[in-house]
């Protein structure tokens, strides 16, 4: 991605002090993503859908599973979005469907940042053999078509949201693991975790004391990308009928209108859960390249 | 090119592939509901017979045992049967992919023409509007679902330009012209070759405009333009040429991504590729046709892969010699 400089500077350099340091930075931190304005913009949406999907059963118009005589009616006053094939309104379904997506997002992407995590810490920091083993199996995942990968796991597992989300977070974690082994490796060679560990600090206390907080903003900010990923993902693969049918989600809906066949007729049906997946999507990625460029060096640098 | 190089990788393929295949083999022995056990199920088995065809099926070995045989009936490409056709599923793999292909080849090289286009003019005039626009059109293309984009155009395709919306011909028509038959194909790949070059152009454009901008601060370009070297010189002779292996690597990672969004564009145009295979499978709950789908797709990205890692090394004389 292209990188625009940040305004100010804040202090990132590795620092041994360990968790504490956060409590101190976090106002600095913000003073320097203020000036992204993309990023303040992708944080503000991002904010708008949270806020949405909380409150989103009180916002709705009707209960979104009431079915009506009123079958693919387009906008009206009554039906702000009009109705689906079988007389739902869709501006309730698009206000509820955001749960589905958002939950679907973090649940996903927290799996693959505590594997990506977990794999890049270790292969990093104690090199050698472990990680031989587990780069090259991270370049075998690297390599495997991720959405077959997934339709296939989440076929196996048995349609429902739990299986898209396993699905999901299963595949998605090799671009964790790669960033934060990279991070791990420079952050590993640093004089202060030498001195921890002349002073009788063991593996567990040094990767979890001072190499973690020295890694923690890269893959905050890797995660905070895998979201927009993971959102997606959510969507095609309830698209192809793997998600749970009963729950209304975005990808659920638009797989309705497709077998429904209302895909030529009612355009009311089709473009507000896609503009919706298309806006979540645009938050979480402005935010999570802002978040790099202020976190990760090497975007920073160019 | 030097031999530790393509020995090193074809192992790395090989140790993928074989990956694959004890992936494949354990994920569908997990099934909830065995398959096997599923087609035993009828009352008219008794339990002699079930033996039997357990024995038959070699279902009565040790997992072992069934992993070497399952490598082996693999490698002979016996994928095993359709549940819903009753026909040898590899039968059916590869027309399909033959489909498939016709499809992604094409709307894989007007992206990448397009791609390298774009990518020069918004490197040449970084900052400029055309820039600007082409990045956050970039960007929002990216952030849409392939499916849906396909989704909308089917609508605009059926409302606006009365353009074939389902299949690679029309169904019925009398195409016994050879010059017809390309016609109607080429008509009926419009939409999802758009679906297609929308969801990859914006890629290749990053990829294409990164690689440059990286050769662009290059000592030898200053030193170049210092000479006086033309513009357009500059940009073939000097930037083109060390851009090219940045981007034959990432043109060979997107490949997985360029899949993910032929399955999708196949679901939504009916296109009877392999993608459109897997989604019939996975609606049939066809688990053997779900299987035999995923090998055939991962294996020829993986080979996909294999190529363009052996092109990079051909061009790079770094990675040649060591």
């Amino acid at each position: 991605m292209k990188s625009r400089p940040a305004s100010g500077i804040v202090d990132l350099a590795p620092t041994s002090s360990g968790w504490g340091v956060y409590a101190r930075s976090l106002g600095n931190f913000w003073k320097v993503y203020r000036g992204s304005r993309f990023g303040v913009l992708g944080l503000a949406m991002l904010c708008f859908f949270v806020v949405e999907a909380c409150v989103a059963s009180s916002l709705a118009p009707y209960p979104p599973n009431q079915v009506s005589q009123d079958v693919l009616r387009p906008p009206s006053p009554m039906h702000l979005l009009g109705t689906n094939e079988v007389g739902q309104d869709i501006l309730s379904q698009v206000l509820i469907g955001s749960q589905a997506s958002l939950m679907v997002g973090f649940a996903a992407s927290a799996i693959s940042a505590l594997v990506g995590s977990l794999v890049g810490l270790i292969a990093g920091y104690y090199g050698g053999l472990r990680d031989d083993a587990l780069m090259r199996l991270t370049d075998i995942f690297l390599v495997i078509p991720a959405l077959p990968l997934m339709v296939v796991l989440a076929a196996v597992i048995g349609p429902s949201l739990f299986s898209v989300i396993l699905a999901i977070g299963v595949v998605g974690w090799t671009g964790t693991a790669r960033v934060v082994r990279s991070q791990t490796l420079s952050v590993k060679e640093l004089a202060f975790i030498e001195s921890s560990r002349a002073s009788g600090g063991s593996d567990f206390y040094i990767l979890f004391n001072h190499v973690l907080p020295n890694v923690a903003p890269v893959i905050f900010s890797n995660t905070v990308l895998v979201i927009a990923n993971a959102v997606l993902s959510e969507a095609v693969l309830t698209f192809l009928g793997l998600g749970n049918p009963n729950m209304i989600s975005w990808g659920q809906m638009l797989q309705f209108a497709f077998t429904s066949g209302s895909v030529t007729s009612a355009w009311w049906y089709v473009v507000p859960p896609g503009l919706s997946i298309m806006l979540v999507v645009l938050a979480f990625s402005l935010t999570g390249y802002s978040l790099d460029e202020v976190f990760n060096p090497r975007v920073r640098k160019i | 090119m030097d031999t530790e190089y393509v020995v090193k990788k074809v192992a790395q393929t090989l140790a993928t592939i074989f990956f694959v295949l004890t992936f494949n083999f354990f994920l569908f022995r997990i099934l909830p509901g065995n398959p096997f056990a599923l087609l035993f199920r009828g009352p008219g088995f008794s339990r002699e017979a079930v033996n039997l065809l357990n024995a038959q099926f070699g279902l009565d070995q040790p997992v072992w045992v069934q992993y070497i045989r399952y490598l082996e009936n693999t490698a002979k490409g016996n994928l095993g049967l359709s549940y819903t056709t009753r026909a040898p599923v590899a039968n059916m793999l590869f027309p399909r992919l033959m489909n498939s292909l016709v499809l992604l080849l094409t709307a894989n090289v007007i992206s990448i023409v397009i791609g390298i286009v774009l990518g020069i003019v918004s490197a040449w005039r970084r900052g400029g509007r055309t820039d600007l626009t082409l990045s956050a059109s970039t960007l929002l293309l990216y952030s849409m679902p392939t499916f849906w984009l396909g989704l909308v155009l089917l609508f605009a395709g059926v409302v606006y330009f009365g353009l074939p919306v389902a299949g690679m011909t029309t169904l019925g028509a009398n195409l016994t012209n050879w010059f017809d038959y390309v016609g109607d194909l080429l008509r009926h790949m419009v939409l999802p070759g758009l679906t297609l070059v929308l969801g990859l152009v914006g890629q290749y454009v990053l990829v294409m405009k990164g690689a440059l901008l990286d050769v662009f601060t290059e000592d030898y370009m200053i030193t170049a333009r210092a000479k006086g070297i033309s513009t357009q010189k500059l940009l073939w002779n000097h930037a083109m040429r060390n851009a090219t292996l940045p981007i034959i690597t990432l043109i060979a990672i997107n490949l997985g991504l360029t899949v993910g969004g032929a399955i999708q564009t196949e679901t939504v145009f009916s296109w009877p590729g392999i993608g459109l295979l897997t989604y019939q499978a996975l609606l049939q709950r066809d688990y053997p046709m779900l299987q035999g789908c995923f090998l055939v797709i991962a294996i020829a990205v993986i080979l996909a892969n294999f190529v363009a890692d052996l092109t990079y090394g051909y061009l790079d004389p770094r990675v040649r010699t060591g």
